[in-house]
C-alpha cells in the first residue's frame, strides 16, 4: 500500500479503519481484516483490475466495483459481502473454468492452484456454464513450459517479465476469445527473448507457466544398477524447503535435507556450496588480476544463469566484462565428473550427477554446449528445482520433520559459511570481498559481516577500503534493477570495480524454483525473501570456517588437482566463454 | 564509459520504407515517443500491404519497443493483416444496417466469383477480401470499398461488373 501522510476514514462492512487516501478499497478491506477474494491482482506488481473477482458494493454506487482499483474517499461506506456479490464471485470464477482443462487431479499445480482454491472458497460446487473452450498447443520448447489452455488472462507473468525482469518476453495477443499470452509472433519460448528466469512460474496462479520436469529422469537414474547417482544441492534449498514441510519461512534445514537425499537413495551428498567457495577463489584472483593489470572493470559475477540469458540478449557488449568462472553448480559438476571420478576410479558414464536447484534457468545452463565433456554428454545430468524435489519427497514418503541431521559427504561437501551466503542478494558479493580483503592486504578481516551489501533492496552501493584503495562494489537484483545499474555504468554516470548480479528480485532464495510461498505470504514479498535471506546469513554466522579460502578441501583440491586459482588446468575445467545471442532484447 | 561494440542490430530485421524510417525519426522526436506505434503500423501497413514478421521485428528495433509489445498490439486490432493482400483490397461493409439490406448476399457472391473466403487473397495477388465493421455510411447500404472507391446500393447482381472494372477475367475464372 502507498504511504502517505494524509489518511481517511472508510467504513468497511461497518467497521471504522484509517486508510492513506492513495490506499484502494482493497487495502481498505485488508486493514479491516477482511481479504477480499481476488486473482489478478499483485501487490509487488502493477494495477491491472482484469478479473473482477475482488467486486465489493460501494454505497451511493449503482453498480458493484472491483475492490482492487477503486480509490477510497472520505467517508465511503463498503460491503464486501452480501447474497450479490458472492453470487457474482461465484459466477466470474465459474465462467472461468468453464473455459479451463477440467484435469485439477493429473494438474502439476494440483494442491497449490490458486484458481482451485478460489473456485472451493468461493463454493463453486457445480458447473451451470458449459461452452466452447479455447484450445491451444503446449510449448515445452524451453524449461520454462508455457501452457494457454491452463491460462486464465490474469497477466501476472506479462506484468512480472515486462516490470520485474524488464525482459518483456510475454504480451497478450489478439482479442476476445482468441486471447492468448505469447513471446513475440506467438513464437515459440526457445526462440524468444525468454531468459528462463521463472518468474513466471512464480506468479503463475495456475499451471499456465510450469518448469519442466526432469524427476522422473532422476529416479529412473536411481534406480539403474549401472549408475552412481550423486547429488549436489545449491545453498538456497536449505533456506526454503523447509516451508513445505511445515517450518515457517526462514527457518535453515541443512542437516535434514542431507539426510533426506541420502534415504532417497543418492550415494553421495555434495554441496554446491563447495563449488561456491570454489568460485570466490577463482573469481577474487581474476579480480584482482584485472585490477593489476588495468583491464577493463567492473568485473561483473557470472553465478546467475538468469542474468547470463539477459546479459547474451540485452546486454552483448558487456560480455567481455561478465566473470568467466562457471557457476558453483557447473563447477562442482565439472570437478564431480573429472578429479572425482578419476580419485574414485569411476568408469566415465557411470556418473550420474544431480543437482538440486532454485532455478529454472539452471536447467538451461546445464544443457549449454559450454557446459558439456567432450564425448557431448553435460556435465549436470539432471537439475531439479526444489518444488520438483519437494515432490518426490512426497512421492517417496519421506517424513522430512522427523529425520536427524546429516552432514554432506566429503571433501566435495566442505564449505565455508560465505559459500551459504551465496543463495541471497549481496551474497556474492560479501563473500568475494572476504576473500579479496585478505588476499590484497595479507591481513586477517576483523569483521566479517559487511552490512553495506546485506538486504532486499533492487540496487545497493558501497565502498569498501582495502590497502588505501576505496574498491567501489554494487549489487543488484531482479533484471529491471539491473538494467538501471548497467545503463549508469554504460553511460559512465557511475563507475565500479565489482558488481554482482541476480536475476531474480531478492536472489536465489526467492528464484524461479522455489517453493509458492506458505499462506499469508506472497511471490516477490520483499519480507518473504528477507526471512529466507535470514536464515543463511544464521548458518554463515553458526560456522567457524567463514571464508572461501580458508576452505580445506578447496586447498587440497588446488594441492592435488588443479595447481592454484587461475592456473592453466582451473582455466579448462572451471572458466568459460559467452556469446551475444539471437533473437536480441530491447535494453 | 563503455562503448556499444555492436549496434541495435537483430539479424532478422531488415530496413523499413523510407517513408515509414522517416516517420520513425519524426515521432522519436515528440514526447513519449513509444504512443506512435499504431500509427507507424498504419504507415507501414499501408505502404507494405501486410506487417511481416521482418518488418515488426524492424519496428520494435527502431522504436525500442519490445517485440512482445508490437506484436501484442499488432494482434489485438482486425484492421491489421499479417499476409500480404491483394493488389486490389475489397471491403464488405457488415455494420447492422448494411446487413439488414443484403451485404451477406453481396459478400457471398463475392466468395463465389473469387474462390476466397474473409481474410484471403485470390492465387494471382489481383484481390483480397475483408469484412468490415460499419464504416459509418449506412445511408448508401449495403457498401462495399474496393481499395479507396465507394460503391453504394450494391446488389449481388452488381458484383460481376465492379470486379471486371479491376481486371476479373470472368471466362478464366470459369475454366
Amino acid at each position: 500500500m502507498p504511504t502517505t501522510k494524509k489518511q481517511v476514514t472508510v467504513w468497511i462492512d461497518g467497521t471504522r479503519v484509517m486508510v492513506p487516501e492513495q490506499a484502494t478499497l482493497l487495502d481498505a478491506a485488508d486493514a479491516a481484516g477482511i481479504h477480499v477474494p481476488r486473482l489478478c491482482h499483485h501487490p509487488n506488481l502493477s494495477l491491472l483490475g482484469a478479473c473482477r473477482v475482488c467486486v465489493v458494493e460501494v454505497e451511493g454506487q449503482r453498480n458493484p466495483v472491483a475492490s482492487c482499483s477503486f480509490p477510497v474517499a472520505e467517508g465511503l461506506k463498503v460491503k464486501t459481502s452480501s447474497p450479490l456479490l458472492r453470487r457474482l464471485r461465484r459466477d466470474i470464477v465459474e465462467l472461468i473454468l468453464d473455459n479451463h482443462p477440467q484435469d485439477c487431479q493429473t494438474c502439476p499445480r494440483n494442491g497449490t492452484c490458486e484458481l482451485q482454491r478460489l473456485a472451493y472458497e468461493l463454493g463453486v460446487r457445480e458447473r451451470l456454464f458449459e461452452g466452447e473452450r479455447k484450445r491451444h498447443a503446449t510449448d515445452a520448447s524451453a524449461p520454462v513450459i508455457r501452457n494457454p489452455e491452463k491460462c486464465i488472462l490474469c497477466g501476472r507473468c506479462v506484468r512480472v517479465c515486462a516490470e520485474v525482469q524488464g525482459v518483456y518476453n510475454l504480451s497478450q495477443h489478439h482479442r476476445g476469445f482468441a486471447n492468448v499470452v505469447a513471446p513475440a509472433h506467438e513464437g515459440q519460448m526457445d526462440k524468444s527473448v525468454c531468459v528462463q528466469c521463472g518468474q513466471c512460474i512464480n506468479v503463475c496462479p495456475t499451471a499456465a507457466f510450469v518448469e519442466q520436469d526432469a524427476t522422473e529422469s532422476v529416479f529412473e537414474a536411481l534406480a539403474d544398477p549401472e549408475r552412481m547417482v550423486v547429488v549436489q544441492t545449491a545453498p538456497a534449498i536449505r533456506a526454503t524447503i523447509g516451508e513445505a514441510f511445515g517450518y515457517a519461512p526462514g527457518t535453515p534445514v541443512t542437516g535434514k535435507l542431507v539426510t533426506a537425499l541420502r534415504l532417497m537413495g543418492f550415494a553421495k551428498v555434495f554441496d554446491t556450496n563447495f563449488g561456491a567457495d570454489l568460485t570466490i577463489l577463482e573469481e577474487a584472483h581474476e579480480f584482482l588480476k584485472r585490477l593489476e593489470t588495468g583491464a577493463r572493470l567492473p568485473l561483473i559475477t557470472s553465478c546467475s544463469p538468469g542474468w547470463i540469458n539477459f546479459m547474451e540478449r540485452f546486454y552483448p557488449e558487456l560480455i567481455p566484462l561478465a566473470s568467466t568462472c562457471k557457476s558453483p553448480m557447473s563447477m562442482l559438476s565439472t570437478l564431480l565428473k573429472t578429479y572425482y571420478a578419476e580419485k574414485e576410479g569411476l568408469k566415465p558414464g557411470k556418473l550420474f550427477v544431480v543437482a538440486v536447484m532454485p532455478c529454472t534457468a539452471k536447467k538451461f545452463e546445464a544443457r549449454r554446449d559450454e557446459h558439456r565433456m567432450a564425448d557431448g554428454r553435460p556435465y549436470t545430468d539432471a537439475v531439479v528445482t526444489t518444488r520438483e524435489l519437494i515432490w518426490m519427497m512426497r512421492c517417496l514418503g519421506v517424513d522430512f520433520r522427523d529425520l536427524p541431521d546429516g552432514d554432506f559427504d566429503a571433501p566435495l561437501g566442505v564449505s565455508s559459511g560465505a559459500a551459504d551466503i551465496f543463495g541471497t542478494t549481496g551474497g556474492v558479493m560479501e563473500a568475494a570481498l572476504r576473500t579479496a580483503y585478505e588476499k590484497v592486504t595479507g591481513r586477517e578481516l576483523a569483521a566479517l559481516d559487511f552490512e553495506q551489501v546485506r538486504g532486499v533492496e533492487g540496487v545497493k552501493e558501497a565502498v569498501v577500503p582495502i590497502n588505501g584503495l576505496d574498491i567501489r562494489v554494487a549489487v543488484a537484483n531482479g533484471l529491471q534493477n539491473a538494467k538501471t545499474l548497467l545503463e549508469a555504468v554504460k553511460s559512465g554516470a557511475k563507475r565500479f570495480h565489482l558488481i554482482e548480479i541476480m536475476a531474480c528480485p531478492g536472489g536465489c532464495v526467492a528464484g524461479g524454483g522455489q517453493p509458492y510461498p506458505p499462506a499469508g505470504m506472497h511471490v516477490l514479498d520483499p519480507e518473504l525473501a528477507k526471512l529466507r535471506a535470514r536464515a543463511l546469513y544464521a548458518i554463515d554466522a553458526g560456522k567457524s570456517l567463514r571464508k572461501s579460502h580458508d576452505n580445506p578441501a578447496i586447498e587440497a583440491l588446488y594441492g592435488e588437482y588443479l595447481g592454484g586459482p587461475n592456473s592453466h588446468r582451473a582455466h579448462e575445467l572451471l572458466h568459460t566463454q559467452y556469446q551475444p545471442k539471437s533473437p536480441r532484447g530491447i535494453p | 564509459m563503455i562503448q556499444e561494440r555492436s549496434g541495435l542490430t537483430r539479424d532478422d530485421a531488415p530496413a523499413l520504407p523510407p517513408e515509414v524510417e522517416q516517420f520513425v525519426k519524426e515521432v522519436a522526436e515528440r514526447p513519449h515517443p513509444e504512443s506512435y506505434l499504431i500509427a507507424v503500423l498504419h504507415r507501414l501497413q499501408n505502404s507494405v500491404g501486410y506487417l511481416s514478421r521482418e518488418h515488426l521485428n524492424a519496428v520494435s528495433v527502431r522504436m525500442k519497443i519490445p517485440a512482445a509489445k508490437v506484436t501484442g498490439v499488432a494482434t489485438f486490432y482486425h484492421f491489421f493483416t499479417f499476409t500480404p493482400r491483394g493488389r486490389h483490397r475489397l471491403s464488405i461493409c457488415m455494420g447492422t444496417a448494411c446487413f439488414v439490406r443484403g451485404a451477406g448476399a453481396v459478400l457471398a457472391r463475392l466468395q463465389e466469383m473469387l474462390g476466397i473466403g474473409v481474410g484471403g487473397t485470390t492465387a494471382d495477388g489481383l484481390f483480397s477480401l475483408e469484412v468490415a465493421r460499419c464504416v459509418g455510411a449506412c445511408a448508401l447500404a449495403p457498401v462495399l470499398i474496393v481499395n479507396e472507391k465507394v460503391y453504394a446500393n450494391v446488389k449481388p447482381e452488381d458484383v460481376p461488373r465492379i470486379l471486371e472494372e479491376y481486371g476479373f477475367d470472368r471466362g478464366a475464372k470459369r475454366k
